[in-house]
């Protein structure tokens, strides 16, 4: 605690002092006792310029051994194969295996994008402010955790094991080796028609129904559990962050439908499929 | 005339006083004007709390990031100086950076290498400030400038892809650009794309390339993005960034 004795700003016996207004307020480290504060310089700054110093001669360092790639020039008369986008965009580019295009190329990035810019005010729990804690914000940081988790994944595989026709090559397989290509794919909904004998709409029907209980089933049952979290939150805060939450572990469950049951099409409209 | 008296002389010139506005004396008065008097208080302020300022709190990630931003804008105008976006000869003007151009190669080096760390680094970045709940009250905004930014440096890495005009920029750009044409409502086949009236030479893609294929408008445009207008946008969402992270202090334990 702070020593009463010591004094942060020393009188000047010369001049005289009056408390002259009370203004309300809010600051970062107003009403924040004990201040354990130290001088920015050089404190902070040295601190700063050592840490640049160590980069940039490592940068420097690792220049003279690892070289920009320049490969032949630019044609169109050559398509490489596999046609890989940047390591940071592989996630984006291995979703484009089991999503179409407008969802792996732009519905899942912006949703990823506006996600990232809701969570300061879907998250209301002030604790866990300014300081590493998991066990007073389990739910925040597992989640973010996944999608992290999710996004690297997909890095090491596109960058590591994805080669001829964006096939899956381990690292020790040929990777000049051409694979057969793989045998067709079902949509859910002509399944469910074909294996019920029910109509073509009553199977998109039954398919678009599942969603439906997906998401519904997402929303009430942690709703149910845990009550608190959904009162604290409330409903429009709640169904944003489940809905978000459940769109992204619906990721890794159309993977798993396509791995396993050769799924490609969950949700077909005549406009988009999903 | 000893070292002491040497420094007094020269602390003691109109010119040196002209320049620093505080005191030569490492006294915690001249530590705290060193910041005060000078442009450094627009980065930090006099005093700042112990606990927020170690690296094991901060990992650096959000300095390195910078530092990486004014490495790449450094290098970047070198090799600006050697580089027409010209397809007939930017290729060309690649492999003279790299071969003729003295220290061509070190900078062309250094440009990657830190364009890819900074892709990294921005990323960890965000990942502390999530960990340790940064972006809560009163800096909800400042974290979604920082996912503006996040963006921005993507942005950046993937039109600078562009530029060397070989194999792998063509066919990484041709891969990207594939996707705009994909969006829906603005592409020519995403969804709805159709429906209100997009055709293949007047959708995002188009847009973007100007053409049809990867050609010598999507050079230029890229090369103009990449060089004027990103980081035009990075350094305006950097100022309000760094405006408030210093408004609303470091985040850390107190």
């Amino acid at each position: 605690m702070a020593d009463k004795s010591f004094e942060v700003f020393p009188k000047n016996p010369k001049k005289t002092y009056g408390l002259m207004e009370l203004v309300k307020g809010t600051g970062p480290i107003v009403n924040k006792e004990p201040e354990d504060t130290i001088f920015t310089w050089p404190n902070l700054f040295y601190l700063e310029f050592i840490v640049a110093l160590i980069i940039i001669a490592g940068i420097l360092f690792l220049s003279l051994y690892v070289g920009a790639p320049l490969e032949e020039e630019a044609s169109r008369d050559t398509t490489p194969n596999p046609m890989k986008a940047p390591w940071y965009f592989l996630g984006l580019q291995e979703m484009l295996v089991f999503f179409d295009p407008w969802i792996a190329g732009v519905g899942l990035p912006t949703l990823i994008l506006i996600g990232l810019m809701l969570i300061p005010f879907l998250d209301i729990n002030k604790k866990g402010k300014g300081y590493y804690t998991f066990s007073e914000r389990k739910f925040a940081i597992s989640s973010f955790s996944f999608g992290m988790g999710l996004w690297m994944v997909m890095i090491v595989i596109g960058v590591w094991f994805r080669g001829l026709d964006w096939n899956w090559y381990w690292p020790w397989e040929n990777a000049h080796l051409h694979k057969p290509v793989a045998s067709g794919l079902r949509d859910l909904p002509v399944m469910f028609s074909r294996i019920l004998g029910i109509s073509d709409f009553a199977g998109k029907g039954l398919a678009d129904f599942l969603v439906l209980i997906y998401f519904g089933l997402g929303l009430l049952i942690p709703a149910y559990i845990f009550k608190d979290f959904f009162k604290k939150l409330g409903v429009l805060r709640y169904a944003t962050t489940m809905v978000m939450f459940w769109i992204m572990v619906g990721i890794p469950v159309k993977v798993g439908l396509r791995l396993v049951f050769s799924i490609k099409y969950v949700v077909m409209t005549p406009w988009f499929k999903i | 005339m000893t070292y002491k008296q040497l420094t007094d002389w020269v602390t003691s010139t109109q010119i040196y006083k002209a320049i620093f506005r505080h005191g030569y004396e490492d006294t915690p008065r001249n530590r705290a004007l060193t910041t005060f008097s000078n442009v450094l208080y627009h980065l930090h302020p006099v005093k700042t709390r112990r606990e927020s300022i170690k690296i094991r709190y901060t990992w650096c990630m959000g300095g390195t990031s910078m530092l990486l931003f004014l490495m790449l804008a450094i290098t970047g105008v070198l090799l600006m100086f050697y580089y027409v976006p010209d397809a007939r000869r930017a290729y060309n003007d690649i492999k003279d950076i790299m071969n003729v151009v003295s220290f061509g190669s070190t900078f062309r080096n250094v440009h990657r290498l830190a364009a890819h760390l900074m892709v990294f680094t921005v990323w960890v970045h965000m990942t502390r400030v999530f960990l340790t709940g940064s972006y809560k009250s009163p800096r909800e905004f400042n974290w979604i400038i920082g996912v503006v930014l996040l963006m921005l440096t993507l942005l950046l890495s993937w039109t600078g892809y562009l530029l060397p005009w070989d194999q792998l920029a063509l066919w990484a750009i041709t891969v990207g650009t594939k996707m705009a044409a994909a969006a829906p409502f603005l592409g020519v086949e995403g969804p709805f794309g159709a429906q209100l009236g997009i055709r293949p030479d007047n959708d995002l893609k188009f847009m973007l390339l100007g053409g049809t294929e990867v050609g010598q408008n999507a050079l230029l445009r890229f090369y103009v993005l990449h060089c004027v207008v990103l980081p035009l946008m990075v350094v305006m969402f950097l100022a309000i960034h760094f405006w408030r992270v210093r408004k609303d202090g470091f985040s850390g334990p107190l």
